[in-house]
C-alpha cells in the first residue's frame, strides 16, 4: 500500500529525515517508536502533505502512485489519514460543520452520494457514542478548548467517521487517562480490517498491549534503525533505545 | 481649502438655504436648530487628510460631488419581492422602511407596539412639532463635523421612544434603501429609553448597485438607568456609495449598551461609534466586524466614554481584508478621573487575505483613575497555516479551508447579534462574499 524509499525531508534547511524505507500491505498494523526529535513526526507530516518541509531526495508511492504529486486534500481523499499529535484549533468552526464538510469531500471522490443533515447526524452519533463523547462537542468549535485527551478522542472520532485505507496515528495516546485510551484503542482496533494499514506512532507499551502491532519499527536521528516483531517493543520498554543505536553503530562501523 | 474658501464655497452653492425647507422648517426652534449646524458645518466644511480624525479617511472625491442637498423628490419606490429578498421577515421585526432617507408609510409594518412604546418617523414629529428635547440637536452632541451636516440637513428617520419599563420583545428594524444615482441622504434615529426599558433596534443600510449615494447618517441614544439596548448596524451600501455615520450613546446608571456594527459593503464606510457611561455601573459592549474587497475602505472610529465608577466595558472588532481594500480601527477607551474599578478590554484582530490589503488599528488608552483594569490588543496576520493544512488533511480543499476559516474568524463576531434571523442574514451576506460559500451555507 505504501512504499517509502530513501526519503530525505528538512525543514527550514534543516535535515531531519535523512533516508527512511519502509512498506506496509494493506491489512497490517505497525508500530513506529523512538526516542524525542528523532523525526517520527515529520515522517507522519510529510507522508501527509504538510508543506513546511522540503522532500530532497526520494520516493514515496501510495497504491501504485507518486504521492508526491498530490495535494494534502487528494492524499486525504485516496485515503490516507493522519492522526495529529498536536491538533489543530479552528476557531469559530463547529466539529459538526468540519466534519460535514470533511466526509462528503471524501465521499464524493469515492463516487459516493453526499450525506445529507440527517444521515451525518446517525453517523456521527453513533461514532460518538463508540467514543464515549458528549454530543454537545458537535456545535463547539474544533479543538478550541479542548483538553489534550478530548483533542485525540476528537482525532479518533474523525478516524472513525472518515475510514481511511491508511491512518497514521501520532501519539494519538498520549495524554489520554486509563479508561479514555481503552476506548481509543477499542476505535482503532475496530476499524482494523484486511483493506486498511495502521501506522501507530507511539512511546508506550500500553497502547501496544490493546492493539498487537505486527511489525515495529525504531525510528532515530531520521533513520529506522530496526524492525522487528511485537516482541521489540517489549524490549525497549524495558532497555530504552540506546542499545538499538549502538547495534546500528556497530553494523555502519 | 482654506477656511475662508470652505465657507464662500457652501455659501455659493446656496446650501444655506436648504435647511429653509426642510421637515419641521415651520418650527422657529427647527429652523434655527438647523441654520445654526449649517453654520458650523460651513465654518469647517469637509475634513482633509490633516485633520488627525480624517487622517486615514480620504473625502477628497465626495467632496466634489456636484450637490449635497437632500434629495427632496419621492423616488420610484423598490419593488415587493427586492424587499422581501433583503429584509427580516416582517412578521418577526417592527419595521419602518426608508427610501432615500424618506419614511414609506406604504413599505413600513410598525404591527402592534403595545403600551408605552411610540414609533414614528422623525420628519413628521418635527412638522407637527411633537415633543422632543431640542437639545439632541445642539453642538454639543457632534463628535464630528459630519454629524453637524446631518442636523441641517436630517430628511428623516426613526423616533423611538419607550416609556420605563417597557420592554419591546421584537426587534425594531429600520431599512434604509439607496437607489437612483447621487443622491444624498441624512438619516436621524433617535432612540429614548426610559428607566428598565429594553429594545433591540436594528438599522440596515441598503443600496442598488448604480446608487452612487452620499449616506450622512446620525443615531443618538439616550439611556436612562438600568435599559438595556442592543443597537446592530448593517451596511450594505452599493459598491459606490459614501456611507458616513456617527451612532452616539450616553449611559444613565446601571444600564447597558451593546452595539454591534457590520460593513459589509460600500466603495468607503465611517461609523464614529461611541457611547459616554455617564452613571455608575454601566456595561457597553462594541462588537465590530469589517469584510473588504475592490477598493473598499471601512473605519470604525470608537469611543468608550468611562466617566463614573465600575463601569465595563468590553470591545471586539474583527475585519478581513482582500484585494486593495483598507480597514481602519480606531478605538479609544477614556477612563475619567472618578472612574474607579472600571473594568475594560478591547480587541482588534484583522486577516489580511491579499498583498494589497492595508488595515491601521490604533487602540488608546486614557486612563486617569486608580484602581482600574483596562486591556487591549490588537493584531493583522494571516490565515493560519497549520489550520488550513490540518483542514486540507482531511480532504477539504484549500479554497474551501480557508473561507471555513473566515467564517469562523468573523463568526465569532456575528454569534453576538441577539437576533437568530439577523444572525442568519448576516452568516449569509458574508458567505455569499466568500469563494465556495454557498456549499459552507448548506452545512449550516
Ligand atoms: N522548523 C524547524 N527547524 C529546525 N528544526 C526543526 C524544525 N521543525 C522541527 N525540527 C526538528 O526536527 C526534529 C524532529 O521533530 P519531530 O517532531 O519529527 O520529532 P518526533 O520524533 O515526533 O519527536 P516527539 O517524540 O517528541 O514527538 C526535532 O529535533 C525538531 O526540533
Ligand atoms: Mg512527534
Amino acid at each position: 500500500m505504501l512504499s517509502i524509499r530513501n526519503l530525505h525531508a528538512s525543514r527550514d534547511g534543516k535535515e531531519i529525515l535523512r533516508g527512511i524505507d519502509l512498506d506496509i500491505q494493506a491489512g497490517e498494523v505497525h508500530a513506529i517508536m523512538g526516542p524525542n526529535g528523532s523525526g517520527k513526526s515529520t515522517l507522519a507530516q510529510v507522508i501527509a502533505g504538510q508543506p513546511g518541509y522540503q522532500i530532497t531526495e526520494g520516493e514515496v508511492a501510495y497504491l501504485g502512485q507518486d504521492l508526491m504529486e498530490l495535494s494534502p486534500e487528494e492524499r486525504a481523499r485516496e485515503g490516507i489519514f493522519l492522526g495529529f499529535q498536536y491538533p489543530v484549533e479552528i476557531p469559530g468552526v463547529s466539529i459538526a460543520m468540519f466534519l460535514k464538510t470533511s466526509l462528503n469531500a471524501i465521499r464524493r471522490q469515492q463516487g459516493l452520494p453526499e450525506v445529507d443533515a440527517m444521515e451525518f447526524l446517525s453517523l456521527v452519533r453513533e461514532k460518538m457514542k463508540l467514543m464515549q463523547m458528549n454530543e454537545a462537542f458537535l456545535t463547539r468549535a474544533v479543538n478550541e478548548g479542548f483538553s489534550g485527551g478530548e483533542k485525540k478522542r476528537n482525532e479518533v472520532l474523525q478516524l472513525a467517521m472518515l475510514e481511511p485505507r491508511l491512518a497514521i496515528l501520532d501519539e494519538t495516546d498520549s495524554g489520554l487517562d486509563i479508561d479514555a485510551l481503552e476506548v481509543v484503542a477499542n476505535g482503532i482496533n475496530g476499524l482494523r480490517s484486511a483493506g486498511r494499514a495502521i501506522v501507530l506512532v507511539t512511546h508506550y507499551q500500553r497502547l501496544l498491549n490493546y492493539i498487537k502491532p505486527d511489525v515495529v519499527h525504531v525510528l532515530a536521528q531520521g533513520r529506522i534503525l530496526k524492525s522487528g516483531g511485537p516482541e521489540l517493543a517489549l524490549e525497549l520498554e524495558q532497555r530504552g533505545y540506546g542499545w538499538v543505536e549502538q547495534e546500528s553503530k556497530a553494523v555502519a562501523a | 481649502m482654506e477656511t475662508m474658501n470652505v465657507q464662500e464655497h457652501w455659501q455659493n452653492m446656496a446650501l444655506d438655504q436648504v435647511p429653509l425647507a426642510l421637515a419641521g422648517h415651520e418650527v422657529p426652534w427647527v429652523r434655527e436648530a438647523r441654520l445654526a449646524a449649517f453654520e458650523r458645518f460651513a465654518a469647517r466644511g469637509f475634513p482633509t487628510r490633516r485633520d488627525e480624525a480624517w487622517k486615514y479617511t480620504d473625502l477628497s472625491i465626495l467632496a466634489k460631488r456636484a450637490s449635497f442637498a437632500p434629495d427632496n423628490i419621492p423616488p420610484d419606490a423598490p419593488s415587493e419581492a427586492a424587499l422581501n429578498a433583503w429584509m427580516l421577515s416582517r412578521q418577526n421585526v417592527h419595521l419602518m422602511v426608508f427610501v432615500n432617507g424618506h419614511y414609506s408609510p406604504e413599505l413600513s409594518y410598525p404591527r402592534n407596539l403595545g403600551p408605552g412604546v411610540q414609533l414614528e418617523s422623525l420628519a413628521g414629529m418635527l412638522d407637527e412639532n411633537a415633543q422632543l428635547p431640542p437639545e439632541l440637536f445642539d453642538a454639543v452632541h457632534e463628535h464630528t463635523v459630519l454629524d453637524a451636516l446631518n442636523t441641517a440637513f436630517t430628511t428623516d428617520g426613526a423616533v423611538l421612544r419607550l416609556a420605563p419599563g417597557t420592554r419591546l420583545k421584537t426587534p425594531v428594524y429600520l431599512l434604509y434603501i439607496a437607489s437612483g444615482y447621487g443622491v444624498s441622504i441624512y438619516p436621524r434615529n433617535i432612540i429614548l429609553a426610559g428607566e428598565g426599558a429594553e429594545a433591540t433596534v436594528i438599522e440596515h443600510y441598503m443600496g442598488t448597485l448604480d446608487a452612487h449615494n452620499f449616506t450622512d447618517a446620525v443615531t443618538q441614544l439616550e439611556l436612562a438607568s438600568g435599559v438595556t439596548i442592543d443597537h446592530c448596524k448593517l451596511v450594505q451600501e452599493g459598491s459606490a456609495a459614501f456611507h458616513i455615520a456617527g451612532v452616539h450613546a450616553r449611559q444613565k446608571a446601571g444600564s447597558r449598551f451593546v452595539s454591534h456594527s457590520f460593513a459589509l459593503g460600500g466603495k468607503l464606510v465611517r461609523n464614529d461609534i461611541t457611547s459616554s457611561l455617564d452613571g455608575p455601573d454601566c456595561d457597553c459592549r462594541m462588537n465590530g466586524l469589517y469584510l473588504l474587497n475592490g477598493r473598499q475602505q471601512a473605519d470604525h472610529h470608537t469611543c468608550i466614554d468611562h466617566q463614573a465608577p465600575r463601569g465595563t466595558s468590553r470591545e471586539c472588532y474583527r475585519g478581513v481584508l482582500d484585494g486593495a481594500s483598507r480597514g481602519v480601527f480606531d478605538g479609544k477607551v477614556i477612563v475619567r478621573p472618578g472612574a474607579e474599578k472600571t473594568d475594560a478590554h478591547q480587541s482588534n484582530r484583522n486577516l489580511l487575505l491579499s498583498r494589497q490589503a492595508e488595515v491601521d488599528t490604533k487602540p488608546q488608552l486614557e486612563i486617569y483613575a486608580d484602581e482600574v483594569k483596562c486591556t487591549h490588543g490588537a493584531t493583522v496576520g494571516q490565515l493560519d497555516e497549520d489550520s488550513l493544512f490540518y483542514m486540507q488533511s482531511r480532504g477539504i480543499d484549500a479554497e474551501t479551508a480557508r473561507s471555513l476559516l473566515v467564517y469562523g474568524f468573523l463568526n465569532d463576531v456575528i454569534e453576538r447579534v441577539p437576533v437568530s434571523e439577523l444572525r442568519s442574514r448576516i452568516v449569509d451576506m458574508v458567505l455569499d462574499r466568500l469563494p465556495q460559500g454557498e456549499s459552507i451555507k448548506e452545512l449550516l
